[in-house]
C-alpha cells in the first residue's frame, strides 16, 4: 500500500501543490507575468521557457486583447505588439502546449478578458486550455455575477477560476468573491489599473488578512509591485507576489526604434525574475 | 424565440435583456456599479428627483422639443407624412442633455464631487461639461485624438465650459478607446468620481437609466402627435451608434404593435468593405466595455474599428437593448453609407432650413428611401436628434470645398 501523501499529491492540482511547496519552505512564490506573444511568437517562447529557471514559481500568461481596460500602458502596448505580429488565443494555447512539454510541474494561470473566450467558446475553450496544460483563469472582466458560463466549464475541466479581491471589496463584497474561488484568490492592492502606481505595504497587509478572515486559499498580491524590495514586502503578508507591468516594461526597453528585439531581451527580463526571486526569498515566514 | 407580453419590462434584476447586457467590468468597479444602480432605484421611486429633473428640462434645456410636420421633405418625397421630432433645439444642440441631467443630478445625490464622460461627436461631452458648469462640478471628458481632430469646434466649447478634455491615443484613438480611459480613470477615481455614459450601453444601470431618461423623447412624441393628429405614428425611424436617441425614441412605443420602427446604423463605405460601424448588420455578440452585446469582432474575439463619416456613430457596438430587439424582430436595423447621409444632410438643410447633424442625416437619408412608396396618410416620425453646426467642416472637406 502507497501511503496517503502520495494519493493526495495526485488529487492535487498544480496550484496546490506549489503552494504546498512554499509553505514547506516557509517562503513566499513569485508569480510572474508575461504577455504571450510579445514582441513576437518567437522572443516570447524563449522568454517563458526561461522564466520558472529564473525563479518564477507560478506562470500569469497574458492572452491579448484589443481593448484592456484594467491595464496601464506598459501592459496595454504589449498586448498591442503581439497582436500586430498575429497572437491569437489559439496561438496562445499552442504556446502553453509547447511549454508544458518542457515543464511538467510549473503552474501557468491565464490572464485576460472575457470576449475572446466567449469567440472561442467558453466551454471548448475551457476543455482546450486544459488540455494544453493550463491550470487557472483570471479574466478581469467576469465578476461572480457574471462568471458561470465560464465558471461550470472550468471547474468540468478541472481548472481553478482565480476571484479578485480589490481595496473597494468591503466585508458585505467579499463573502460573493470567495464563494466559488478555487485555487489562489488574487488581491490587486491597488485601485486603479496596472502599472501605475506602487502599491502601499500597510494597506496590502492589513487587506490581507481581512481576506484570510474570508479565505483558507492561498493569497496572491499584484497591481503595484515592481522591485525586489516591494516583493519582499509583499511577501511578508501574502502567499506570493504578483509581478507583470515591471516585466512588459522591461522587455519594451530592450526593442529597437522598429519595435524588433534587441540581441539582449530574454537576458535582460530573465535578470529581472531572478531578481525578484531572490528578494522574495529573504522573507522567511 | 419567444415574444414577450411586453417589450418594456427589462431587463431582468441582474441587468440581463435575454443573452446581452450585465455587468462586465473588474472586480474593483462592482461595489460602484451596485451603489449607483442602488441610488438610481431609489432617485426614481423619489418624486422630487422627478421633479428637480422636470424642472431642469422645461426651463434649462427647453423642453418639450417640438414635433414639427416637416412639409417641404414630404413633398419632396411625395409619400408618407414626415414629422421630425427637434431635439436639436435642445439647449447644447442634441438630445444628449437629456440623459446627462439625470445622471448629474443622481451623482449629486449620491455625493460625488467629480465627474467624467467619455465622447466621440463631442455631444456628450459637450452636454456632461455644461451640466457640470451649471452645478459647479469638476468634469474630466475623454476623447480619442482622432475624434478631437476632427470635432475642434466641440472641444473648444468644452474648454470654454471649463472641462478638461483628455485626448486618448490608446488603441485606435476614437470613442472606445475613450471609454476605455475613462473606465480606467474610474477604477482609479473609485471614492469621489461618476462616471455619466452617453448611450444606452456599458454595465447594469446604465442601459435601462439612459433609456428611461431619454424615453421623454417618445413620451412627448406620443402625446404630441395625438394632439396633431389624433392617433399613433405608423413608423418611427432614428440613427444608431450606441443608440441611446432610437431607444428614447422608441421605447414608449415597443408595446404598441402597429407602430414599426427601424433603427439605422452607419454604412460607413459599405458593409462588404469591412469599413463600417454597423454592429447589428456587421457584428457578432460579445463582451465589451461592461455588456454583452453585437460588436464588430475578427474571429479571434479582438474588437475591430468603426468607420463612419460621423464621430457619433464611429462606434464598435451597439446598445443591449437594442442586440435583444434585433434578435426578436421588434426593431428592424438597416445601415445607411457615408454618401447617402451627406446627400441627406445637404437635402434637409435646403428644403427645411435645418442643418441636421451627421448622425440624424443618416436616419433621414433612410426616410428617403422608404418614404416614396408610403401612403400619404402614413405617419412617419424621424428623430432629428442633434443639429449640424458642429459638422459644417468636415462636411465641407467631404464636399471638397475649403472654408
Amino acid at each position: 500500500m502507497r501511503e496517503r501523501g502520495y494519493w493526495l499529491a495526485l488529487a492535487m492540482s498544480r496550484i496546490e501543490k506549489r503552494f504546498a511547496a512554499l509553505k514547506a519552505e516557509s517562503r513566499a512564490g513569485l508569480i510572474a507575468y508575461l504577455v504571450a506573444g510579445d514582441p513576437d511568437l518567437d522572443t516570447s517562447t524563449k522568454l517563458f521557457e526561461g522564466v520558472a529557471a529564473a525563479g518564477a514559481d507560478l506562470i500569469e500568461i497574458g492572452m491579448p486583447f484589443s481593448d484592456p481596460m484594467a491595464d496601464g500602458p506598459v501592459i496595454q502596448a504589449g498586448g498591442l505588439r503581439a497582436l500586430q505580429n498575429g497572437m491569437t488565443l489559439r496561438k496562445t494555447l499552442a504556446l502553453v502546449r509547447h511549454l508544458r512539454a518542457r515543464d511538467a510541474d510549473t503552474p501557468y494561470v491565464l490572464m485576460g478578458y472575457y470576449n475572446p473566450i466567449y469567440r472561442y467558446g467558453a466551454e471548448a475553450f475551457a476543455e482546450d486550455a486544459a488540455a494544453a496544460g493550463i491550470d487557472g483563469l483570471i479574466i478581469v472582466d467576469l465578476p461572480p455575477e457574471e462568471e458561470r458560463e465560464l465558471a461550470d466549464p472550468a471547474e468540468r475541466a478541472g481548472l481553478d477560476l482565480v476571484r479578485l479581491a480589490t481595496p473597494t471589496s468591503d466585508e458585505h463584497r467579499l463573502p460573493t468573491i470567495v464563494k466559488r474561488a478555487s485555487g489562489f484568490v488574487y488581491y490587486v492592492a491597488i485601485a486603479g489599473i496596472t502599472g501605475t502606481r506602487s502599491a502601499d505595504a500597510d494597506n496590502v497587509h492589513r487587506a490581507v488578512s481581512q481576506l484570510r478572515r474570508f479565505t483558507d486559499l492561498p493569497i496572491a498580491v499584484g497591481f503595484g509591485i515592481k522591485t525586489p524590495e516591494q516583493a519582499a514586502e509583499v511577501a511578508k503578508a501574502a502567499d506570493a507576489a504578483v509581478v507583470g507591468t515591471a516585466l512588459v516594461d522591461r522587455l519594451a526597453q530592450n526593442l529597437d526604434s522598429a519595435g524588433k528585439p534587441k540581441p539582449g531581451l530574454v537576458d535582460a527580463v530573465l535578470a529581472d525574475i531572478a531578481a525578484l526571486a531572490s528578494g522574495i526569498r529573504t522573507v522567511r515566514k | 424565440m419567444q415574444t414577450p407580453n411586453t417589450y418594456r419590462a427589462g431587463p431582468d434584476p441582474d441587468g440581463h435583456f435575454g443573452l446581452y447586457g450585465g455587468r462586465y467590468v473588474a472586480e474593483t468597479l462592482m461595489p460602484l456599479v451596485l451603489a449607483v444602480e442602488e441610488a438610481y432605484n431609489a432617485a426614481n421611486a423619489d418624486p422630487a428627483f422627478k421633479a428637480e429633473l422636470d424642472y431642469y428640462l422645461k426651463y434649462y434645456v427647453g423642453r418639450p422639443s417640438p414635433l414639427f410636420l416637416a412639409e417641404r421633405l414630404t413633398r419632396h418625397f411625395g409619400g408618407a407624412k414626415i414629422y421630425l421630432k427637434r431635439e436639436e433645439l435642445n439647449h447644447t444642440g442634441a438630445h444628449k442633455i437629456n440623459n446627462v441631467l439625470g445622471q448629474v443630478l443622481l451623482a449629486r445625490r449620491m455625493g460625488k464631487r467629480r465627474i467624467i464622460a467619455e465622447t466621440g461627436a463631442g455631444q456628450h461631452g459637450v452636454a456632461t461639461a455644461t451640466a457640470c458648469a451649471l452645478f459647479d462640478l469638476p468634469c474630466v471628458v475623454y476623447m480619442g485624438a482622432t475624434d478631437i481632430a476632427r470635432q475642434q469646434p466641440n472641444v473648444f466649447r468644452m474648454k470654454l465650459l471649463g472641462a478638461e478634455v483628455v485626448p486618448v491615443h490608446s488603441g485606435t484613438a476614437t470613442l472606445k478607446d475613450a471609454l476605455n480611459d475613462a473606465l480606467r480613470d474610474w477604477v482609479a477615481h473609485v471614492d469621489d468620481t461618476f462616471y455619466v455614459i452617453g448611450t444606452v450601453a456599458g454595465p447594469h444601470p446604465y442601459p435601462a437609466m439612459v433609456r428611461d431618461f431619454q424615453c421623454v423623447i417618445g413620451d412627448e412624441t406620443r402625446s404630441q402627435l395625438h394632439e396633431a393628429e389624433g392617433r399613433l405614428p405608423d413608423t418611427l425611424v432614428a440613427c444608431i451608434g450606441g443608440g441611446s436617441n432610437a431607444m428614447g425614441l422608441f421605447h414608449p412605443f415597443l408595446d404598441d404593435p402597429s407602430v414599426r420602427m427601424i433603427g439605422v446604423e452607419a454604412g460607413g463605405s459599405g458593409i462588404a468593405t469591412g469599413k463600417h460601424a454597423a454592429s447589428l448588420n456587421g457584428g457578432l455578440p460579445g463582451v465589451l466595455h461592461g455588456n454583452r452585446t453585437y460588436l464588430l469582432q475578427d474571429d479571434d474575439g479582438q474588437i475591430i474599428d468603426a468607420h463612419s463619416i460621423s464621430a457619433g456613430l464611429d462606434y464598435p457596438g451597439i446598445g443591449p437593448e437594442h442586440s435583444w430587439l434585433n434578435d426578436l424582430g421588434r426593431v428592424e436595423y438597416v445601415s445607411i453609407t457615408d454618401r447617402e447621409a451627406l446627400d441627406a444632410f445637404q437635402l434637409c438643410s435646403k428644403l427645411e432650413g435645418i442643418i441636421p447633424a451627421l448622425e440624424p442625416a443618416h436616419a433621414l437619408a433612410h426616410v428617403a428611401k422608404i418614404a416614396p412608396a408610403l401612403p400619404r396618410d402614413h405617419l412617419l416620425v424621424m428623430n432629428m436628434c442633434g443639429r449640424g453646426d458642429k459638422d459644417i467642416f468636415a462636411v465641407a472637406d467631404h464636399l471638397g470645398v475649403k472654408l
